[in-house]
């Protein structure tokens, strides 16, 4: 019930595939999920933690960018940006304080891989944040938690602590003399403060209002200072990149992007979870194989493939490699790997208004495309899943998702921050590929679907345990 | 809260808002204007710098809550697995719609934003602790352990 319990012990969501025909890969940032204790300092360094740091200190800044550089690490936060490459944009001569930011905020819906990591592997996010501090030369950390993980930011604050405790932070970190403070800053419910600049802005004590870049963060940050956002799954790499060098994790991607991914998967398939994934599976067979699929009976009908900002995907469309470079090709985009499937039995058009919904909830407020045009993308599908709709809502829905951001995208839309592009690019691709179930809606002046979520068959047993024959 | 303040430069105490309002909120169980104001002075910035951080996210409240709060997630992970149906049978059970609060005082009932725990839905949080993988029968025997 309470989620306190080791994860394991409660549903083994964070196992690689059981076998099938994906391609086996080395778990690499979950490796540690799921031994005992695994988040505490002792657990870590039973099982090596921390000699990388200690090899990175000994190493030149530049060089520790470099080897990430080769590594081929992209960030795993939404963008897929070279993480190596976002270090090397801190100017070598600004005389300001440097920071890190650590981007904890995980809210983008469908996505739930930091917080596991939080929670299993606090200690690989600590040391990650120190490599990436020394090589940018920051001495000063915070890690953005967002403001409804308590657990997790438990864990976090514990973690640092430890490190503390034990040199691994501090004035003098592991000997080195190199000086560095981490802290926990925790959030209090704003989605938009995933955004890097919004993060930046949230954390000097102001609403999550996004910044006009440029300047970007590495030249105008925090604190006006120059700063580096990462993701927490991006850091958790770092300290295992520097252990077995940049050749073997890129080798485990692909030729453009660097080792594993999580994906998180939700919604009707048999095995929801987040797995450690090789980049060269394909959604097919993540979903099919490595998740059981949706229920007996029932096929797929549509698939997002990286949170609900990424356009949706047809079933004939799924035979794409779950890499950055890959789904952009396939008019999508990886995001921030969170995968939601849908049967034959959801209805899109409510999917789709609930998606509108969420985007309308979580505008700023700052620019009036995604101000007025989200609440109104919301009313629109309301009134076509009600029945209520015409043909013209639908030209106009269209119209006003186009005043966001057009589709297919030409870079970012009308909007200071990719918020509003999130918000448009669903409507787009659901009424692209779906459109018959928009216009029976119409039509009929119903929806047609009897339960529009597909969701009364799916229950969990009294405990929680597993219904019959899905694991 | 001086070890809040401790965590940022000397010249940007504005950092603590976040921190600041949280730990206040904790011990008053909301923000009213009083609150604001003291946190403006504390943090040396004026009380609408403060307000429109408030106003700005969904955990702070100027309003006072129930003794309890319950936050169901609707979103798309959630619904598909029948996140609706859990926030439809809480109103249901307690008598009131998403955002009010039972007359008695005891339960304020919310509908959130994903939650982040999409693989284990639906979900709701009990005073920011987690429960999963929700059934009907499990929301009635949480209920239950309420006082």
């Amino acid at each position: 019930m309470d989620d306190r319990a080791p994860l394991p012990a409660t549903r083994p969501a964070t196992l690689l595939p059981p076998g099938g025909p994906a391609p086996q890969v080395e778990r690499v940032v979950s490796r540690r999920w799921g031994t005992p204790e695994s988040w505490t300092l002792a657990s870590y360094e039973r099982d090596g933690g921390y000699a990388a740091l200690k090899k990175a200190l000994a190493m030149k800044p530049a060089e520790v960018v470099d080897v990430v550089k080769k590594s081929n690490l992209r960030g795993r936060g939404g963008a897929g940006f070279p993480t190596g490459m976002k270090w090397s944009f801190i100017p070598k001569d600004n005389p300001k304080p440097r920071y890190l930011c650590v981007n904890a905020d995980e809210s983008e819906p469908g996505t739930f891989k930091d917080r596991y990591i939080l929670d299993n592997d606090p200690h690989a996010l600590v040391e990650g944040l120190a490599i990436a501090a020394y090589a940018i030369g920051a001495h000063t950390a915070y890690v953005y938690v967002r403001g409804e993980f308590k657990r997790q930011a438990e864990r976090i604050d514990g973690a640092i602590r430890e490190a503390y405790a034990k040199g691994y932070l501090g004035p003098s970190v592991a000997g080195s003399g190199y000086a560095l403070d981490a802290h926990v800053h925790r959030g209090a419910g704003a989605y938009i403060c995933g955004e890097e600049t919004a993060l930046i802005e949230s954390l000097e004590g102001k609403r999550g209002w996004p910044r006009l870049k440029p300047p970007f963060p590495a030249v105008v940050g925090l604190f006006g200072a120059p700063t580096v956002v990462n993701n927490v799954e991006t850091l958790a790499n770092v300290p295992i990149i520097l252990d077995r060098g940049a050749e073997w994790f890129a080798k485990l991607g692909t030729e453009k992007s660097g080792g594993t991914r999580l994906m998180c998967v939700s919604g009707h398939v048999k095995r929801p979870g987040v797995y450690e994934i090789s980049m060269r599976t394909t959604l097919r067979e993540l979903v099919m194989d490595v998740c059981g699929g949706p229920e007996d009976g029932r096929a797929v009908k549509a698939v997002i493939p990286g949170g609900s900002s990424a356009p949706v995907l047809a079933p004939n469309e799924l035979d794409v490699a779950c890499e950055f470079e890959a789904l952009k090709a396939a008019g999508t985009m990886a995001g921030s790997g969170g995968v939601i499937v849908m049967d034959e039995s959801a209805c899109l058009v409510r999917t789709l208004w609930r998606i509108s919904k969420f985007y309308a909830d979580e505008s700023c407020g700052q620019c009036t495309p995604c101000r007025d045009g989200t609440p109104w993308q919301e009313a629109l599908l309301y009134k076509i899943e009600s029945g209520q709709g015409t043909p013209a809502d639908l030209e106009t829905l269209i119209s006003v998702a186009t005043a966001i951001c057009p589709f297919p995208p030409m870079g970012l839309g009308n909007t200071i921050c990719a918020l509003g592009d999130a918000a448009a690019l669903p409507v787009h691709s659901f009424v692209q590929k779906f459109r018959p179930e928009f216009e029976a809606h119409i039509r009929e002046h119903r929806c047609p679907f009897p339960d529009p979520w597909g969701a009364t068959a799916r229950r969990w047993g009294p405990s929680g345990e597993t219904p019959k024959g899905w694991s | 809260m001086a070890e809040i303040v401790k965590r940022y430069p000397p010249d940007r105490k504005r950092a603590a808002m976040l921190p600041a309002l949280r730990l206040v909120q904790e011990i008053l169980g909301h923000l009213p204007p009083a609150a604001l104001e003291q946190v403006a002075s504390k943090l040396e910035v004026s009380k609408t710098a403060c307000a429109e951080v408030a106003t700005f996210y969904s955990m702070l409240r100027l309003e006072p809550r129930g003794r309890y709060s319950v936050e169901v997630c609707t979103n798309v992970s959630c619904s598909l697995c029948g996140g609706e149906q859990i926030l439809r049978h809480l109103e249901q059970k307690l008598g009131i719609h998403a955002g009010e609060t039972t007359p008695d005082g005891r339960i304020t009932l919310r509908e959130v934003e994903c939650l982040a725990s999409c693989g284990t839905a639906p979900v709701l949080q009990l005073d920011e602790e987690f429960h999963e993988r929700l059934t009907p029968e499990k929301v009635d025997a949480l209920l239950a352990t309420l006082a």
